[in-house]
């Protein structure tokens, strides 16, 4: 009687497969399943109850959601494009500071190592009406109202997308950075003496050579943006009235809140899509700007 | 008219100085080249004119006009840099056009001057590429083409062929002398390959730590050199040295109990028991029945081959005087084997005496 074995690539495969298996594998089919099912949390057994499409379907006609979508985009857009300007200018100012800069380069990320909800509680301290830094600065300075930081919509957004811009710009700068330093000397000389201005010569031949730096941050803060949870949780808790809802606010509501773990998985796969539309952008773009200085291939 | 002027020229990175007050007066039209070893300052000097690195004090002037607190987009000169300094994100035709398009010329006078440019310099095929397809060569065409194509006053080249390779250069060397020949602009032009400045110069200024040498036509630096350093720098192989003392008023005896006749264009200017250093070419010590029959003062020396390097037309006889090495030329030459020894004719009139103090050149 001879013993079956298995085809030895898949022995030695065999321990990736598992690991895999088990981190990604699992949750991924799990969740997408579930996303199926009416599961609700606090009653296990509805998680063998196949709804089909009915879940998709209550998202994409709820209003709630597609605000929460939107506001997502909104925020994504604004944060991601206030923290490439910021992060530009720092590493561009950085890139001339001659004595210090290491160290100058050490504290620029210190905002990067604080945990966002340290960030997030820092900040609602700072913004908050009655106690916060922000009014009692404008009050000393004889502004002699209140104004509701966290309690106003727009004042809310505008509060939220700050702290997110003072934690994360330092990602943008550091990134740019680099891309500073890899910078050939020899084509800025060559465009000084081909009678370029310094705005012309940064606009003509250091934009370019950034881009791909620019492009490489921009995806991974797209992705990390995307996400925004827990600054937004502990300064907002996504109101107020659903005001500063994003998207990850409202799944997390709809999972643990309401318990409906089924919708929210399926609002997480719709958002997903979300995350790759942006990233296959980005990367489109960067593999064009790599292409334009020359560094594909 | 575009003549380029440097007086008293200084350039100071923090307490040491570089450039220690440069004179110089380029003549319109003409082609300098900037010689010497690493870091004799030379290539600060062009980066000066440039006005790429600021000036600490004296005066530079371009075409009769002080540009020293001018930027470098004021001067109108180009400069070709030694790594091409070509923009990558660009194509060949966008790079040539480049300064152009900044001066805010009219689209139809860049393409004229751009297809003019390429046609010079051969680069119509390649006028798509970026500059990471291309080969050395054709990269250090396209940087030429660049400055050309703004038809400046002065062109500055910074050590532009030393990245490339031996058969290369030889060939750029030749188009850049057909393009000077071609444009007549006035020429600034850096190396520090003595072969570069003798083929392409009208005149050579040889800088050494920050001062300037000699300055002459190729020729004048060759067969005069006013010191030891300018005569073993220019001329290849370098000029033979022995160190000698002066014996009487006509002889002078050099290291190793060789003694040679003191030239009779010197006679008089040595004294008796100076300290020299004798310098000759190895094209003026020949070996006897292979030297080109000359009229003039020669001496016979005997010596003894340590190394032969044959190179077809000639062969170089390496001898050894005292610990000096001493180079020889054979031409129409024949095998030689090294520890032979032969008789050798010195061409006394083309050879040098130098102070050994001062190393300056002792000349009537």
């Amino acid at each position: 009687m001879t013993r079956r074995r298995l085809p030895e690539w898949f022995v030695l495969l065999l321990p990736a497969i598992v690991v895999i298996a088990a981190v990604v594998l699992i949750p991924l089919v799990f969740s997408l399943y579930s996303s199926f099912t009416p599961y609700k949390l606090t009653r296990p057994a509805t998680l063998w109850k196949w709804v089909g499409t009915y879940n998709y379907e209550k998202i994409l006609s709820d209003g709630k959601f597609w605000a929460a979508f939107g506001r997502t985009v909104l925020f994504l857009t604004i944060v991601l494009n206030l923290e490439l300007l910021l992060g530009l200018g720092i590493a561009l100012m950085m890139n001339k500071v001659t004595w210090g800069q290491r160290s100058l380069r050490t504290i620029l990320m210190f905002p990067m190592m604080f945990s966002p909800i340290l960030v997030g509680f820092q900040f609602k301290f700072i913004f908050n009406d009655n106690i916060g830094l922000v009014n009692n600065v404008l009050q000393s300075m004889g502004y002699n109202a209140a104004l509701p930081w966290l309690v106003d919509g727009k004042l809310a957004m505008f509060s939220i997308i700050f702290a997110e811009v003072w934690m994360s710009t330092p990602v943008f700068a550091i990134l740019i950075l680099a891309g500073l330093f890899a910078m050939p000397r020899d084509p800025l000389e060559a465009a000084k003496v081909d009678g370029c201005t310094p705005i012309q010569t940064f606009r003509h031949i250091t934009l370019p050579f950034l881009m791909p730096f620019i492009y490489i941050a921009m995806t991974i803060r797209s992705l990390d943006v995307a996400r925004a949870y827990d600054i937004v949780q502990i300064m907002t808790g996504g109101g107020p009235a659903r005001r500063t809802e994003l998207l990850w606010t409202l799944m997390s509501r709809t999972g643990y809140v309401d318990s409906r773990m089924g919708l929210a998985n399926a609002m997480g796969y719709v958002s997903i899509i979300l995350s790759i539309l942006f990233t296959i952008y980005f990367f489109r773009k960067l593999s064009a700007a790599r292409a334009q200085i020359g560094m594909a291939g | 008219m575009t003549e380029v002027n440097l007086s008293n020229v200084i350039k100071d990175y923090g307490k040491t100085r570089a450039v220690h007050g440069i004179d110089l007066g380029i003549e319109d039209g003409e082609f300098v080249v900037l010689v010497g070893p690493s870091g004799c300052g030379k290539s600060t000097t062009l980066r000066m004119i440039a006005g790429l690195e600021d000036i600490s004090g004296g005066e530079i002037a371009i075409g009769g006009r002080v540009v020293n607190d001018l930027p470098p987009r004021e001067r109108n000169i180009s400069m070709v840099f030694q790594n091409y300094a070509l923009y990558p994100h660009m194509t060949v035709r966008e790079n040539l056009g480049f300064s152009l398009k900044i001066a805010k010329a009219d689209q139809t006078a860049i393409t004229k001057a751009v297809d003019e440019a390429a046609g010079i310099l051969g680069l119509r095929d390649l006028m798509d590429r970026k500059p990471a397809e291309l080969s050395g060569g054709q990269r250090q065409r396209v940087a030429m083409g660049r400055a050309i194509v703004r038809s400046p006053d002065v062109f500055l080249f910074d050590e532009p062929l030393s990245n490339l390779d031996a058969k290369l250069r030889t060939q750029m060397r030749v188009e850049i002398k057909k393009l000077h020949q071609k444009v007549g602009n006035t020429i600034v032009y850096v190396t520090h390959d003595q072969v570069e400045a003798m083929t392409l110069a009208d005149r050579i200024v040889l800088m050494r730590d920050g001062h300037i040498v000699q300055v002459g036509t190729p020729l004048e630096l060759f067969n005069t050199p006013v010191n030891t350093f300018a005569a073993t720098f220019i001329g290849s192989p370098p000029m033979n040295l022995i160190d000698g003392v002066v014996s009487g008023s006509n002889t002078i005896n050099l290291a190793g109990g060789l003694s040679v006749p003191v030239p009779s264009r010197v006679r008089g200017l040595v004294r008796d028991g100076q300290k020299v250093c004798f310098g000759f070419r190895a094209d003026n010590l020949m070996p006897v029945g292979h030297s080109v029959e000359e009229e003039g003062e020669k001496h016979e020396l005997e010596l003894t081959i340590s190394l032969t390097e044959p190179l077809g037309t000639e062969t170089l006889l390496f001898t050894d005087v005292a610990g000096n090495e001493v180079q020889a030329k054979m031409l129409n030459p024949r095998p030689v084997r090294p520890g032979e020894t032969m008789k050798f004719q010195l061409m006394l009139d083309k050879c040098h005496v130098f102070d050994a103090a001062s190393s300056e050149a002792i000349r009537g």
